[in-house]
Formats: structure tokens, C-alpha cells, sequence
């Protein structure tokens, strides 16, 4: 019936008279469709849209059982494709985002951590150089070099990772803009304290004035980079519904077709569809357990892994941050107070005294949650040397203000950056760096092996969905097909 | 013919204008010279008249310098010192930042034996004012090294008296007379006057000629320099073009500020900008002393007198014997020789 038009269509009508005649009848020519079917001699139907003539075509062709096969064959053969390209798709987003976690924003976070470690080292170290006197320890120059050059290699990994006209790399910019600051007024406050001079300190203050924008600089960065990689897992764990939906649709039409079949024949098994419905299924299962089996390796490096990352990267900056107001205190001699309390409990006390006990009660806080995280002895007993030694370092450092307190200066910078035997806290907060730092390589270690499992699960998954698809597609197709040419 | 004519008119006419003008020149000389004659005055002589309103300010409070308690006023030997005794510790106020003054010799004692080691050397503070702090604790408790140093910025030092964090201030501070209102000051101990510190070819020349017009000064918070900058900025002896808003927390920052060219110049004492200069031999000391300020003892306002007359008897005895060693030891390389400790008057 369709062949009718079609043959009418092109063959018998001349082109030539229609041409023209299209311009010459424009009073009556309202209708938009008179171009597009140029089929003049059909005087009824030229006026019916293009669409309305495909419904009828579909509908006269649903009549009949080949028409409807036909029909049938394109939805499933659809509804396989469609089912392969969305999993592919969805899962090459998961597995994107959970190879980002694994080796973009995860040792992002991890680098920003190290810039802020590396930046308040060196200016710790800095501090306790100036505390030791004009001729600054091997040790102090030391730490204070590998901070220095640790900061500026992760400034670089960090700057080369941002994204452009991000916050981040605006801040990387100023931090690299910075650190040539800093360490400009370090070098002048050594040479200056060499020649014995006091403009030493006075340079030391500054850059140490300098240091703090850098550090809280740092601190944003990292906290971006954590931000980052949060969202890297929220994007890697969801369940893919949209395909599983898909999938078990396409499973139901391919049964539904196959129960009509067996129905209109009495044929149990049709190859084509039996092979499109196993195909459909495998990659269903794939992506169920392969998802799943990611999804537990992810979880496990998030709970166990990063969530004990974070909390020692925050001990090791808090230890850190309490011995640089420790050095500070010395350095200052109370020159600097500030009020604390309200009302009558109202009272002034040494800002960076003050500091010290807030950075140690927050080392204190973040050392017992890491321990608690820790997920075997072995993790836990490097959380336990740290906490061992900051109890004696809050001890030693009790014995250091006594004496300072007491006006005996000398006896107090003893304590605090003496040698071995004078027991000073120095050694206390190296012994907690150490711990903290053998912590953070073994979580980081872990980290790599959770999440390397769980990005390895989806391993193939897209390109073995997608090809899958298509063979089951095919498979539908090819079904349907043996079924039509029975009618020919 | 008519052009000549017209010339002629003209010559006329310019007589006459040339006479209205000359006229109105001397009118408007005549009205102007009055006013600008004060302000022509002030440009130049500045530093008189800020002198002059020193000195009315001066005889507000009369002397601010002699404005002490005589040692045999009174009790020497009251609460106050009782207190200090009990304790068994005098806590000073004093600068770790002033070389000469009061400050910590990174090298002191440095004996390069070892890096271990080397942390119990230069703890030690040292100075003109260390000196006389030290001098102060042996009177009172016997013992010069019974003795709290306690370093305090320069805006602090009378908020720190105030709230007894301190017994004493022995800082280069000035004796003025708002800071009279707050806290007590002892008899004077040293005679100094405020100075500009410029690198050398800057070609700023002294506070009060107009060399700093468009420059950056610094100077520290809560000093008599910034005091004396604020009131000369708004009086007119200074240019207005003068940019003042450096404020740094002690003098020797300024010198920091100097270095990397944040700042143009620094306004301190003379004493401070000497011990500044000998850190730096890229900049000197411009123009003579712009003021007349003496260094004293600072306690409490209330409750000490018989301490501030200790301290003022303690002194009495270190101007003849103690004050020129001290000087000798820590001033001289920076100041040249003096002429001795400045005259004592009491209230």
C-alpha cells in the first residue's frame, strides 16, 4: 500500500510542469508542505505532514506480523544499544572520577598537605635557628632547606594540576609569588644576626609576619584539594541506576519478545534473542559486581585510608604549629598578649603561649581519633609512639615556662632547644613528627591498595559493555530477522 | 593718517591702564601680605613653632622631667617594694631590639664549640637600659640577676605597667605629659630629641625643611615620634604630601621597612636612630634633634610612690657612679662622648 505513493511519486510526475507551478498558484498555497512533497498529481493526500504519513505507514504496518516484527526488532535491537552506551557511559564517568580519586585529587590533597607541612617546618626551624643565635644549627639549616625545597617541588606538581582561573591557582600563584619573599628576609635576618646585630630578629618577625599569609594561603589550598577529592568519591560511588534500569527494561523486552514467539510458534528457543538476553544479562551482572566490588574497595580507602590521612595530616600540622609557638614564645619574651575570657574571667596571656596550648590540645584531639581509626595494631602503634611523646613533650614544656617564669631564661631555651641530655622539647616534637610521618606512609600505602583495587573492578567494564551491547543488539536483530524470513 | 591717530589713542589709553593696573597690583599686594607673612613663616621656622607648642604644652604640666618625687619625700621602703622582695624577682619591661639599649647579642659568648651547645649561648640581654634595670633589682633584692625580663613593643609598655604584668618599664621611653596621666616616671636618666634616619643620598635632609615632602616615613606605634608626626602633619610643619601611615611595633622594624624600601625615612630618637645607623652603614642621621625629650623610669601611677622614690634614689647614686660605665660601655661607639646624665629637679 506504502509502494503505491513512493511509485507514484518520483517516476510519473514531471518535474518540469510542477516546478513552476508551485510560484504560479500562491493565493491558494497556505499550507507549509507543498515543496516538501513535490507529489502534484495526487491531488488528497499531498496535504498531510510527513509524520502523520509515517504514523499511518507504522499502523498499517502493525497490522501485519511481519510489520510488527519488524517493529519489534528495532526497539529491542534499540533498547540493547541504548542500555550498552548509557553503562558505558555511566561507568566511564565512575571509573574517571575513581582514577582521579587514586592518582589526581588524592595526591593532590596529600601534596597540599606537604606544602603547608614543608612551609611551617622551614619557619619552625627558622625560629629555632634565631633562638640558637647567630650561627644557626647544621640541623635548624637543614630542616629549613629540605622544607624550602619540599614547599617549591609541590608548588610546582600542585600549579601543574590546577585547573586555570581556579581559586586554587590563584593561591598556588601567590604562594609561589611568597616564598621568594620569605626566603629573601630569612637570608637577610641570618646575615644580619651573624654580624650580631638585633635587626636580625626584627627581620626574622617579618618574614615570620610574611610566613603566616603563606600558611593560611596553605591551609585553603589543602582544604580545596580535600573538597576535590570528596567529590571525586561522591562521583565515583553512586549505583549507575539509569543503567540498571535500562538493563533490566531490555532484559523484560527481550523476555517478552521470546514469550510472544513461543506463543505464535511453538518455538521455545529463538538463537538470536536467547543470545541478545544472555548478553544483556552478562553485562548486567558485570556491572552490578564489578560496581559493587569498587564501590567496597573506594569505601574502604575513604573510611580507612583518607579519613586517617586527613586526621595525621592534621596532628603532624597541629604538632607543628604548636612547636613554632613554642620557639615563638622564647623569641618574643611576652612582648605579645591578648585577651581571652569575658567579663570577670576576663584576662591577658602570651598570644603565642596561647597558641601553643590550643595547637596541643588540638594535637591531643586528632591523635586520639587517628588511633581510634587506625584499623590494626600496626597502624595504631606509630599513633601510640606519637602520642607517647607529646605527653612527655607537654611535660618538659610545663618545666620550660616554670623557668621561664621564674626569670631564668637561659634554663627555659635549654629545655626547649637544648641538647640531648638537658631533655628539651625539641626532641619530643621530632620523635611525634617521626611517628606521625611512619603513619602517614603506611595510610598512604593502604590508600593506594583500596582504591587501586576498587578502579581495577571496573577494569574493561565499559569496553566489554559496549561490545556486549552491540553483539546482543546484533543477537536481537538476527533473531527477529530469522523469524520475518519466514514470511517471504 | 588714521593709524596714526589710533596709535595715538591707544598710547593714551595704555597710560591709563597701565596705571589701573599697577593700581590694582598694590591693592591686591596690600590685602595678600598679611596673610601670607604668618604662613611664609611657618614653612621654614616650623621647628620654632613646633618648639613653641612643646613648650606651652610643657608649661600645661610643667617639665614633664621634673615632675618626679624626691627620694626623701617619703617612704622608700613601702608596699610596693615590699611586694617585689616578697616575690624575690623584679620584672622589667625592657626592648630585646635596641642595640645598645637593650638587646640580645646573637653571638655573645659564641664559643663555636659545637652546634649542640651553641643553644645556651647570647640568652643574655644587653644595653644601657639592661644596665640600669640590673642595677635597680640589686638595690631592692640584693641580687642583680633576680630579675624578670620581660620584652614589651613599644605600644605595649603602658598597658603593661598598668595591668601590673610589669613592676617597671626601663625602656628608652620619654617622659610626656599625657603619658604622666597614665603611669609615674622616675627623675630623668637620659636626654635625647627625635631625628630623622634617611639612607645617605636620599636627599632628605632634616624633619622640619621641607625635605619630606612626598616621602614615606615610619615610625613606631604609640612613640613620641609618631606623636610629634601626627600633631606636625596637622599643624602644617610638615608637608601634607608627607605619608605617615607606616606604624610599625618597634623602632628597629622601621629600619626593616627602610631596607627594602617600603619606607623613605624613619622618625625616632636620636639615641635609637644612632644605634639603627651603626646597623646599617647605608644610612645616617639627618638634621639636629627636633625636640627636647628625657628617657625615665616608668611604674605605676598609683600605689608605688615609695618605689618611684627608690627608684629615683637608685638613681641618684647610678648617675655618679654605674651611669658613665654603662654609657661608656654600650652608647659611646654610637653616640660619641657624653657630657654625663641630665640635670635632676624634683616636683
Amino acid at each position: 500500500m506504502t509502494y503505491q505513493q513512493q511509485g507514484g511519486a518520483a517516476p510519473p510526475g514531471p518535474p518540469v510542469p510542477t516546478m513552476p507551478a508551485a510560484p504560479a498558484v500562491p493565493p491558494q498555497a497556505p499550507p507549509p508542505e507543498p515543496r516538501s512533497r513535490p507529489a502534484a498529481p495526487d491531488p488528497g493526500p499531498p496535504r498531510r505532514t510527513a509524520w502523520a504519513e509515517g504514523v499511518d505507514r507504522l499502523r498499517a504496518a502493525a497490522t501485519t506480523e511481519p510489520g510488527r516484527l519488524r517493529v519489534i526488532g528495532a526497539v529491542l535491537a534499540l533498547l540493547v544499544v541504548v542500555f550498552g552506551a548509557v553503562t558505558a557511559w555511566q561507568m566511564a564517568e565512575r571509573q574517571t572520577a575513581a582514577d582521579d580519586v587514586l592518582n589526581r585529587s588524592q595526591p593532590l590533597s596529600s601534596d597540599a598537605a606537604e606544602i603547608y607541612r614543608a612551609l611551617a617546618d622551614a619557619n619552625t626551624a627558622a625560629s629555632s635557628g634565631f633562638l640558637a643565635g647567630g650561627q644557626e644549627t647544621a640541623d635548624s639549616r637543614r630542616t629549613y632547606e629540605a622544607g624550602m625545597k619540599l614547599a617549591s617541588d609541590k608548588l610546582v606538581t600542585a600549579a601543574a594540576n590546577s585547573e586555570p582561573g581556579s581559586a586554587s591557582e590563584k593561591t598556588i600563584s601567590d604562594l609561589n609569588r611568597l616564598l621568594p619573599q620569605y626566603t629573601g628576609l630569612v637570608e637577610r635576618a641570618r646575615a644580619n644576626n651573624r654580624q650580631g646585630f638585633p635587626l636580625g630578629g626584627a627581620y626574622l618577625r617579618y618574614a615570620n609576619s610574611k610566613m603566616q599569609i603563606m600558611l593560611a594561603d596553605a591551609e585553603s589550598l589543602y582544604e580545596v584539594e580535600k573538597g576535590r577529592l570528596r567529590s571525586d568519591y561522591a562521583d565515583a560511588k553512586p549505583y549507575p541506576w539509569i543503567a540498571i534500569g535500562l538493563g533490566v527494561v531490555a532484559v523484560g523486552g527481550l523476555g517478552w519478545a521470546q514469550r510472544r514467539n513461543y506463543r505464535r510458534t511453538n518455538r521455545v528457543l529463538n538463537h538470536g534473542l536467547v543470545a541478545a538476553t544472555a548478553g544483556v544479562t552478562v553485562v548486567m551482572l558485570w556491572l552490578v559486581v564489578g560496581h559493587s566490588v569498587a564501590r567496597a574497595g573506594l569505601n574502604e580507602s575513604d573510611a580507612h585510608a583518607v579519613r586517617s590521612l586527613n586526621t595525621l595530616n592534621d596532628a603532624r600540622i597541629a604538632s607543628l604549629k604548636a612547636r613554632g609557638n613554642e620557639n615563638l614564645t622564647l623569641v618574643s619574651r611576652g612582648a605579645e598578649t591578648k585577651e581571652v575570657g569575658k567579663g570577670e574571667n576576663k584576662k591577658s596571656v602570651d598570644t603565642f603561649d596561647y597558641d601553643y596550648k590550643a595547637q596541643m590540645a588540638l594535637l591531643t584531639t586528632e591523635l586520639r581519633a587517628a588511633e581510634k581509626l587506625a584499623d590494626d595494631p600496626a597502624g595504631a602503634a606509630p599513633v601510640q609512639d606519637a602520642t607517647k611523646n607529646m605527653l612527655v613533650w607537654k611535660e618538659r614544656h610545663e618545666v620550660a615556662r616554670a623557668a621561664d617564669e621564674a626569670g631564668d631564661y637561659q634554663g627555659a631555651l635549654d629545655k626547649v632547644i637544648g641538647s640531648e641530655a638537658q631533655e628539651p622539647t625539641r626532641v619530643c616534637f621530632d620523635n611525634v613528627d617521626a611517628a606521625l610521618a611512619k603513619a602517614i606512609t603506611r595510610e598512604k600505602a593502604e590508600f593506594r591498595q583500596a582504591a587501586g583495587d576498587g578502579l581495577s573492578a571496573m577494569n574493561g567494564l565499559v569496553e566489554g559493555a559496549a561490545v556486549l551491547a552491540a553483539l546482543a543488539a546484533a543477537g536481537a536483530l538476527l533473531g527477529i530477522g530469522r523469524r520475518l524470513s519466514e514470511y517471504r | 593718517m588714521n593709524a596714526r591717530r589710533m596709535r595715538a589713542s591707544l598710547r593714551g589709553w595704555g597710560g591709563v591702564g597701565a596705571m589701573a593696573v599697577v593700581c590694582a597690583l598694590a591693592a591686591v599686594f596690600a590685602l595678600l601680605l598679611p596673610r601670607t607673612q604668618p604662613g611664609g613663616a611657618d614653612g621654614p621656622t616650623g621647628g620654632r613653632g613646633a618648639a613653641q607648642g612643646d613648650q606651652a604644652r610643657a608649661e600645661a604640666c610643667e617639665k614633664p622631667e621634673e615632675r618626679s618625687l624626691a627620694p626623701s619625700s617619703g617612704d622608700l621602703d613601702g608596699a610596693a617594694v615590699q611586694k617585689i622582695r616578697k616575690r624575690g624577682k623584679l620584672v622589667v619591661g625592657v626592648d630585646q631590639n635596641s642595640l645598645g639599649w637593650g638587646y640580645r647579642d646573637p653571638n655573645s659568648a659564641s664559643n663555636g664549640s659545637g652546634s649542640k651547645d651553641s643553644a645556651s649561648n647570647g640568652s643574655d640581654l644587653k644595653g644601657f637600659d639592661i644596665d640600669l634595670a640590673r642595677a635597680i633589682a640589686k638595690d631592692i633584692l640584693g641580687d642583680e640577676t633576680q630579675i624578670i625580663f620581660r620584652a614589651v613593643p613599644t605600644d605595649q609598655r603602658i598597658p603593661k605597667i598598668q595591668e601590673g604584668k610589669v613592676d617597671m618599664v626601663v625602656r628608652t621611653m620619654t617622659i610626656d605629659c599625657d603619658r604622666l596621666k597614665l603611669v609615674s616616671f622616675s627623675s630623668p636618666y637620659f636626654q635625647t630629641g627625635q631625628q630623622v634616619l634617611a639612607p645617605k643620598g636620599s636627599g632628605i635632609t632634616g624633619y622640619d625643611d621641607g625635605s619630606l615632602a612626598g616621602k614615606r616615613v615610619c615610625s613606631a606605634k604609640g612613640s613620641t615620634a609618631l606623636e610629634h608626626l601626627e600633631a606636625d602633619k596637622a599643624d602644617g610643619t610638615l608637608p601634607a604630601s608627607t605619608n605617615i601611615r607606616t606604624t610599625v611595633p618597634n623602632q628597629l622594624d622601621c629600619l626593616v621597612r627602610l631596607q627594602l624600601g617600603e619606607v623613605d625615612a624613619v622618625v625616632t630618637d636620636g639615641a635609637l636612630a644612632a644605634s639603627q645607623a651603626a646597623q646599617d652603614p647605608t644610612v645616617q642621621v639627618v638634621g639636629e634633634p627636633f625636640t627636647d625629650e628625657f628617657y625615665g623610669v616608668a611604674m605605676k601611677k598609683d600605689g608605688a610612690d615609695d618605689l618611684i622614690r627608690r627608684v629615683n634614689q637608685i638613681l641618684e647614686d647610678y648617675r655618679k657612679n654605674g651611669w658613665q660605665t654603662s654609657y661608656d660601655d654600650h652608647l659611646k661607639k654610637y653616640l660619641g662622648a657624653s657630657s654625663g646624665p641630665p640635670e635632676v629637679a624634683y616636683k
